[in-house]
């Protein structure tokens, strides 16, 4: 045994023990009142899946629908020419955004899995404040509530973007769905604001700055995007539901007000929000494809830059999405040459990592095959939101299915495969068992596909001038939409595989050892599942993705750290 | 010692949490803000056309500015936390300055005394009332 | 295996305050400290969005906030921003009082405070119960009395919408908000408390000309921004009784005083909203 007196790895490697997070205490009351990070992580895993799920169901559903040119559920016949017939598919898109986006897509990487991990990627042994942790899950909770309440009672129809003058005229249901959202923004706070200070409190001595997982890096980044900008959502929920109750005239121009000052208000936060859905799974590239290309990342400061430059030059791009809609002109050009600067850190991003797998040992497990989905799906998403940074350009697809295709390739191709790969890579950390990887390839492979016959058909009807948000077309579409439908339901198939997978794992997967992968970074120096306190001393700090040492070890069925002595 | 990146060794010793500010400061500045309130509330009697305004932002901002300095004791603390002050203020100046562009920019088609009034108007979903 | 747990100090020996993933002190308290300032910069952007609505607004329609400020009270208005200014003050000294040990200052400053917010919202009913008594709310039910004291509003001047007959005012004491419903050429006899007397009789005139459309947007901001700032008003309350409530129980010393810090921060950032409510409201020239 080493002396070097901060050596956690003891010969044998790190044992699989029986007391971890998991068997600490049990019962009902230990996971509802727990103030480990590491159950609060689990508990918005679930939720998210679960949400998710009910996202899905809607975008099932809207894709059945546009089947057919005149609409296969709700459409118009001899006796109901009424366009309020096709009022249900409002409600469905309006649902299906809001779902995915607050109660999946902000919450997913950060609250499910940088919850989970980030205490342990800083040797620490929770986040700085567990308490209002807990808050955090319990806001995101109440708000989904609210949000349910809402879809139950009379659901919204006034797309997730809740435009005014209509979503102050709509008789749907818009305070309880607003509420809801409104709620879930100070859950998204708390957790900023915890991300924050636990990343500049509780690095442990030796990880100064330079240093800090790629991981850390973009969730700091999301954190600082948190913190700003969901408190100006906040404020234009607030005035939306008082412009309902009390027709306070802010936003309605028959009282007064003015309804492009409600756009500016709501992109304000909301284009910062795609950077919070898509700044964590970029950190989980870096993490992936360091760890599965045997390589240091290519450019590390340059990478860790890049997640900031992101969040800050992203608050200078919102007017991009009212380009079309009553901006005036010196703002559009201001807007459209802010958008096409912030393509550049992402640019500078997937370059490193390139360069990162160029001449490295690549090993294709299921996170990097991932990971290489993100890179394709992610460069195309990327490339169109140029098409639309140009002012031409963009006021000809605005509101088309153009806009569509390039916003899910972004964030189902982007935020959301790197959740699912990220998943894939501490899954064995978080379950302390493996699934099994031919089976989780096929899945990546499914979902690959069903995502590409699902979107891309999308941009080309968009360019033919497909609108968005129509329950009904024109029969020159048919075979793109159809296409497009078939399309989602293989990412179904391919999904319910994926979860199936995982669900095998949590029953018959084998235990996992402390590193199955030969991860550099701290939450590989602890057991699988880790115990409550995490560490029982801080773990020695070296540089993030420093090789040195990580070899496989047959009897522990793993890789380790050999200290070299 | 277990001790973790952000900390000076000699702040270490945790019986000197924070500085304490002499009760003598607390109570001159209060006295500014007083001052200050009284200042304002005068100026606003005299007539000055646009400077109303910014001569009534300027005294905000200075009793702000004594609030967060010596109230707060932003002036003792770690630099750190001034920048996240000044930062948070620059995005609320990057709002309100952009929007206001927007805003101003349509203002010359604003016909004063056009904007129909409440009463006066009919939608598709009732009067406006 | 290994040696015994590397903590230079012994769990059993830390402070009862010393929560389990910090290793010091002083590490516990600039987590808070950091905390609680991100936490007031959400705050402040919070209300930038209303900042920014108000400075939208009244850069296209400035004559609406000349004219409907005039309904304002100036008076309570400084006088709600010398309470605060005051609470202030006897927050900060409780934060001094806790970190000096002096448990009998901190109660008594903290209790001060207490009842300086509670003033400070007693003060707000009165203002609101007479904009409601005169029927000066917002959107639709905007239904105002007689024009505000200070304006010229020709009795013949199209006014869009018809009012009910002014009713009779009663006076029940000395800060009471009312209106005048004699012409405003004999001047505001407004609502000054008696010891604020001395007002000229008759003070300049800042309105000449009929009543501007769309006044009721101003009381719409009114009503949203001092209500959201009454709220927090209420909230910081709440916390200042909880901090209260732990420091007569002897919880706080020079070792552990950062509730009563952290309480103190968002108790400033209350007084600091109303540092620039006041002026963007009340004293509109």
């Amino acid at each position: 045994m080493t002396m070097t007196g901060l050596d956690t790895t003891p010969p044998g490697g790190i044992p699989h023990r029986e007391d971890n997070y998991l068997t600490h205490r049990r019962g009902i009351a230990s996971w509802l009142f727990t103030l480990d990070h590491k159950r609060i992580g689990v508990m918005y895993l679930v939720t998210v899946l679960a949400a998710f799920l009910l996202g899905g169901i809607f975008a099932l559903l809207m894709r059945t629908q546009l089947l057919r040119p005149e609409g296969l559920l709700f459409h118009m016949t001899p006796d109901n020419q009424d366009l309020a017939v096709y009022r249900p598919f409002n409600q469905l898109f309006t649902l299906h955004g809001v779902v995915m986006i607050f109660l999946v897509l902000i919450p997913g990487t950060p609250a499910a899995l940088g919850n989970f991990v980030l205490p342990l990627m800083l040797g620490a042994k929770d986040v700085a404040f567990p308490r209002l942790n807990l808050w955090s899950y319990y806001l995101f909770v109440a708000g989904a509530v609210l949000a349910v309440v809402s879809i139950l009672v009379n659901a919204v129809d006034t797309g997730w973007t809740f435009y005014t003058p209509y979503s102050t005229q709509t008789s749907g249901a818009v305070i309880p769905l607003v509420a809801g959202a409104f709620v879930i923004g100070f859950s998204s706070i708390f957790t900023g604001i915890n991300f924050i200070v636990s990343i500049h409190k509780l690095r442990p001595a030796g990880m100064k700055w330079d240093r800090v997982p790629l991981f850390l890096w973009g969730l700091y980044a999301t954190a600082v995007i948190q913190v700003v900008a969901t408190p100006v959502l906040g404020m234009t929920l607030l005035l939306l539901i008082v412009e309902r109750l009390f027709h306070v005239g802010i936003f309605n121009s028959y009282y007064g007000g003015d309804p492009v000052l409600f756009q500016h208000f709501f992109w304000f936060y909301s284009h910062p929000a795609v950077y919070i859905m898509i700044l964590p799974a970029m950190g989980v590239m870096s993490e992936v494809i360091a760890t599965f290309c045997r390589r240091d990342i290519f450019g590390y400061r340059f990478v860790a830059a890049s997640s900031v430059a992101i969040a800050l030059i992203g608050f200078l791009v919102w007017g991009h999405h009212m380009f079309p809609n009553g901006q005036s002109g010196a703002l559009d050009a201001i807007f459209s040459v802010m958008t096409m600067l912030v393509a550049i850190p992402s640019g500078v991003k997937v370059w490193n990592w390139l360069a990162t797998m160029y001449k490295g040992s690549i090993v294709l497990q299921a996170p990097m095959c991932y990971a290489l989905c993100f890179l394709f799906l992610f460069a195309i998403g990327g490339l169109t939101g140029l098409w639309l940074a140009s002012l031409v350009t963009n006021f000809h697809v605005h509101d088309t299915y153009f806009v569509v295709a390039h916003f899910h390739y972004v964030m189902i191709g982007g935020a959301l495969f790197m959740f699912i790969g990220g998943l894939h890579y501490w899954w064995p950390k978080i379950t302390g068992r493996m699934y099994n990887e031919t089976v989780a390839r096929i899945g990546c492979l499914l979902l690959f596909a069903g995502f590409n016959l699902t979107f891309f058909p999308q941009f080309i009807m968009g360019t033919h001038g497909m609108p968005r948000r129509s329950a009904s077309y024109m029969p020159m579409f048919e075979l793109y939409h159809v296409l497009s439908s078939e399309g989602a339901l293989l990412q179904f198939l391919a999904l319910l595989l994926i979860a199936g997978c995982f669900v095998y794992s949590l029953c018959r997967g084998r235990k996992a050892p402390a590193n199955p992968w030969g991860g550099t970074t701290l939450e590989w120096a602890c057991p699988s599942p880790p115990p409550h306190d995490n560490f029982d001393r801080p773990p020695p700090v070296g540089r993030p993705y420093d090789r040195a040492g990580i070899a496989w070890n047959d009897a522990l069925g793993g890789y380790e750290r050999k200290e070299k002595s | 010692m277990a001790s973790y990146s952000g900390v000076e060794p000699a702040a270490a010793d945790s019986s000197h949490l924070g500085h304490v500010v002499p009760l003598g400061v607390l109570a001159a500045v209060w006295g500014a803000l007083v001052a200050l309130t009284v200042l304002t509330v005068a100026a606003a009697g005299v007539d000055l056309g646009n400077l109303n305004l910014y001569i009534a932002l300027a005294i905000a901002g200075v009793k702000a500015a004594l609030v967060v300095l010596y109230f707060m004791h932003l002036r003792y603390d770690r630099p750190f936390l001034l920048v996240v002050f000044l930062g948070c203020l620059a995005f609320v100046v990057l709002f309100i300055s952009l929007a206001m562009t927007d805003a101003r920019a349509y203002a010359p088609s604003l016909v004063p005394g056009q904007a129909p009034s409440m009463k006066d108007v009919h939608t598709p979903f009732g009067t406006g009332d | 295996m290994t040696e015994p747990a590397a903590h230079a100090q012994d769990p059993r020996s830390d402070p009862w305050h010393l929560a389990h993933h910090f290793t010091t002190p002083r590490q516990q308290f600039d987590s808070g400290k950091l905390g609680i300032w991100l936490f007031l910069a959400t705050e402040i952007l919070l209300f930038s969005g209303l900042f920014c609505a108000y400075a939208v607004f009244r850069a296209n329609h400035p004559e609406v906030f000349v004219y409907a400020h005039l309904y304002l009270s100036k008076p309570l208005g400084a006088l709600n921003t010398l309470i605060l200014i005051f609470s202030s003050f006897t927050m900060a000294s409780a934060v001094r009082a806790a970190q000096l040990g002096q448990t009998r200052w901190l109660v008594r400053l903290l209790a001060v405070t207490l009842v300086c917010a509670g003033a400070f919202l007693c003060v707000k009913f009165i203002e609101y119960k007479a904009k409601w008594e005169e029927g000066l709310l917002t959107g639709a039910r905007y239904r105002p009395e007689a024009p505000p004291p200070g304006a010229d509003v020709p009795k013949e001047a199209a006014i869009p919408r018809a009012r009910p007959a002014p009713k009779p005012a009663p006076v029940d004491g000395l800060l009471v908000e009312r209106s005048t419903i004699a012409p405003a050429a004999v001047g505001p006899s407004g609502l000054a408390p008696a010891w604020l007397a001395g007002e000229p009789a008759h003070p300049p005139l800042e309105w000449r000309g009929p009543e501007p459309y769309n006044v009721q947007v101003f009381f719409s901001f009114y009503f949203v921004m001092t209500g959201l700032h009454g709220i927090h008003v209420l909230g910081g309350m709440a916390a200042i009784g909880w901090v209260l409530v732990r420091a007569r129980r002897g919880e706080f010393g020079p070792q552990y005083f950062s509730p009563v810090d952290f309480t103190g921060l968002y108790w400033h950032l209350v007084d600091l909203i109303w540092i620039f409510l006041f002026p963007l409201l009340y004293l509109i020239t």
